[in-house]
């Protein structure tokens, strides 16, 4: 029998690497992300003086990685506060960017799913997209009663941030929503709620 | 016949569109309106020749509004098999031919920001049917169309007929060359390529793409592959217990229909993946020409793709 959970469609993260060919290479990067950055870049610093990254520490903060990537030198640097305000000036960047530039996106699974839906409009295929997961196994889940988002679920079942409704985290990905979806699991016998599992750290 | 459903078609019109390529009409012979396609899309062409079966891929140029014909466009293609002959030669207004529903395998990406368009010779029959779709979606888009002299030029008038400045000639005779240099840079991100025309043509272009630093995934491209013919060798059908001879001149896909087993197709042409059939032994050296299979596979010698690809050997044993 198939579980919900059986039904794989978990996105698959191949790790930075740099495009030696790209005219253009536009990083965005959040927390732990910045070590893939500058492992990455640290094997092609030719690369960097045609380079723009844009950061935003989220949950690292305190682990100094914006000096340390700021120390890679990239022709651009820029720091996000969050990861709200990054999205915006990368909607902004792409909508003047050319051909030629390589997209990267590295963090938290909610940051590269949010970083490919941002790209997505833009005609950007998400295969040529080059991503990196680092940091947290959390997740972005969207309730599918109530269509609320909530942020950072690490584990199932959980709480719906919205309707208040207890949520099993399905592995059914969307990459539109850059979120994961969520299924009511006492539907038939409300009340029945099986145990916790702390499954995504 | 495993080529899917079939629609009988009368030639309405002949048109001798260059000095060596004629626009055919395909009028459907019910009187019913023919499947809308999308552009890039081909139909398989059942051409009868004194019992002999011939079998080409073909683009379609359009579709008429009232969806009543399609136009498709055939290079008169010299010591051939005799498909683009026969289309030249035989086929008249009035002649009943038999084609497949359309298949797409060089679609418009729908979420491209803008698109590139370049065609070299007869690779502009998708191209012209792909430049009316983005038109009528207002989308971005521009035309390359590299032809060999002024005489190949009826497609290319109408091309600037219907979409003016957006369409960029070059003349071989002018020795104007498409510079994929000048083309890729400054076009915005999200912008996909897609390139027709002869092989050497498209290898050039993707090539100047990932030299530009264009994705992969931005670069697309149809060849018009026809099979290569090669020394005779023989097939045996295991599952339906037949030997048959494939000619020098013949595909292997032909000779296994000729020998009256209904072998799966789509494309004909060595893209789509249709005809991949399971090779359980063969003496000899397996000849690839596909763009399906990948290197492993070919060099596993386990499969082939019937359409295109054969045996230079003594005899190649199939699981059909
Ligand atoms: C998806 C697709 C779409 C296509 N769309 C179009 C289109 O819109 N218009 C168009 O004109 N064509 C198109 N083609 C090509 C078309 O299907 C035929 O291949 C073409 O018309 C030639 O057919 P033929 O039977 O006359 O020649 P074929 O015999 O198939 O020969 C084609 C080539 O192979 C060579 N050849 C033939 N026999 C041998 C041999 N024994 N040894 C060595 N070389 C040999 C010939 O010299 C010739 O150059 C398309 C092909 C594909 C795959
Ligand atoms: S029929 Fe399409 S690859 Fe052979």
């Amino acid at each position: 029998m198939t579980t919900l959970s059986d039904i794989k469609s978990r996105p698959i993260y191949a790790g930075l690497k740099v495009d030696d060919m790209a005219r253009r290479h536009l990083v965005a990067a959040e927390g732990e992300g910045a070590l893939a950055v500058i492992e990455a870049f640290s094997r092609a610093p030719d690369a960097l003086d045609r380079t723009t990254i844009l950061y935003c520490p989220a949950g690292s903060a305190a682990m100094g990685h914006d000096t340390a990537l700021a120390d890679l030198n990239p022709d651009v640097f820029h720091l996000a506060p969050s990861p709200q305000t990054l999205l915006v000036r990368l909607n902004v960047m792409l909508s003047t960017a050319t051909m030629g530039t390589r997209l990267y996106a590295t963090g938290t699974e909610g940051f590269i799913g949010a970083v490919i839906a941002a790209a997505l409009p833009f005609g950007v295929d998400h295969h040529s997209i080059y991503t990196e997961h680092r940091g947290s196994l959390a997740r972005r889940v969207q309730c599918v009663h109530c269509k609320g988002m909530t942020e950072n679920v690490t584990a199932t079942p959980f709480t719906c941030s919205h309707c208040g409704l207890t949520l099993f985290v399905r592995d059914h990905y969307s990459r539109r929503l850059g979120a994961f979806q969520g299924v009511c699991v006492d539907a038939e016998e409300p009340g029945v709620i099986p145990p916790v599992e702390e499954l995504y750290k | 016949m495993s080529g899917g459903v079939e629609i009988t078609v009368r030639v309405a019109e002949i048109e001798q569109a260059t000095a060596s390529v004629k626009r055919f009409r395909l009028a459907s012979a019910s009187g019913e309106p023919l499947p809308v396609f999308s552009a890039g899309s081909h139909v398989v062409v059942s051409m009868d020749d004194g019992g002999h079966r011939i079998r080409n891929p073909y683009s379609l140029i359009d579709r008429a509004p009232d969806g009543l014909s399609y136009r498709i466009g055939v290079l008169r293609t010299p010591n051939s098999r005799g498909g683009s002959i026969f289309m030249h030669e035989r086929v008249s207004v009035g002649s009943e031919l038999v084609i497949t529903m359309p298949v797409n395998l060089f679609p418009l990406i729908r979420t491209g920001r803008k698109h590139v368009l370049v065609a070299g010779g007869i690779g502009v029959t998708p191209i012209y049917a792909m430049a009316d779709e983005l038109r009528s979606q207002n989308a971005p888009y521009e035309v390359h169309y590299a032809m060999r002299d002024e005489a190949n030029g009826a497609f290319a008038a109408e091309l600037v007929e219907r979409h003016g400045d957006k369409v960029r000639l070059y003349r071989d005779d002018a020795r104007e060359i498409i510079r994929v240099e000048e083309m890729l840079p400054n076009q915005p991100l999200g912008t996909h390529l897609y390139v027709c025309g002869p092989e050497g043509m498209i290898n050039a272009i993707l090539a100047g793409g990932r030299a530009a630093g264009w994705p992969v995934e931005n670069l697309h491209s149809e060849r018009f592959l026809a099979p290569p013919g090669g020394a005779p060798f023989s097939v045996a059908l295991a599952k339906a217990g037949i030997t048959a001879e494939v000619g020098p001149h013949q595909s292997l896909l032909e000779a296994i229909e000729e020998a009256g087993v209904d072998a799966p197709y789509l494309c004909r042409g060595g893209a789509c993946g249709q005809c991949v059939t399971t090779v359980l032994s063969f003496e000899g050296e397996l000849i690839h020409n596909d763009h399906y299979l990948t290197d492993e596979e070919k060099a596993s010698g386990t499969k082939i793709m019937t359409c295109v690809s054969r045996l230079n050997g003594r005899e190649l044993v199939l699981d059909l």
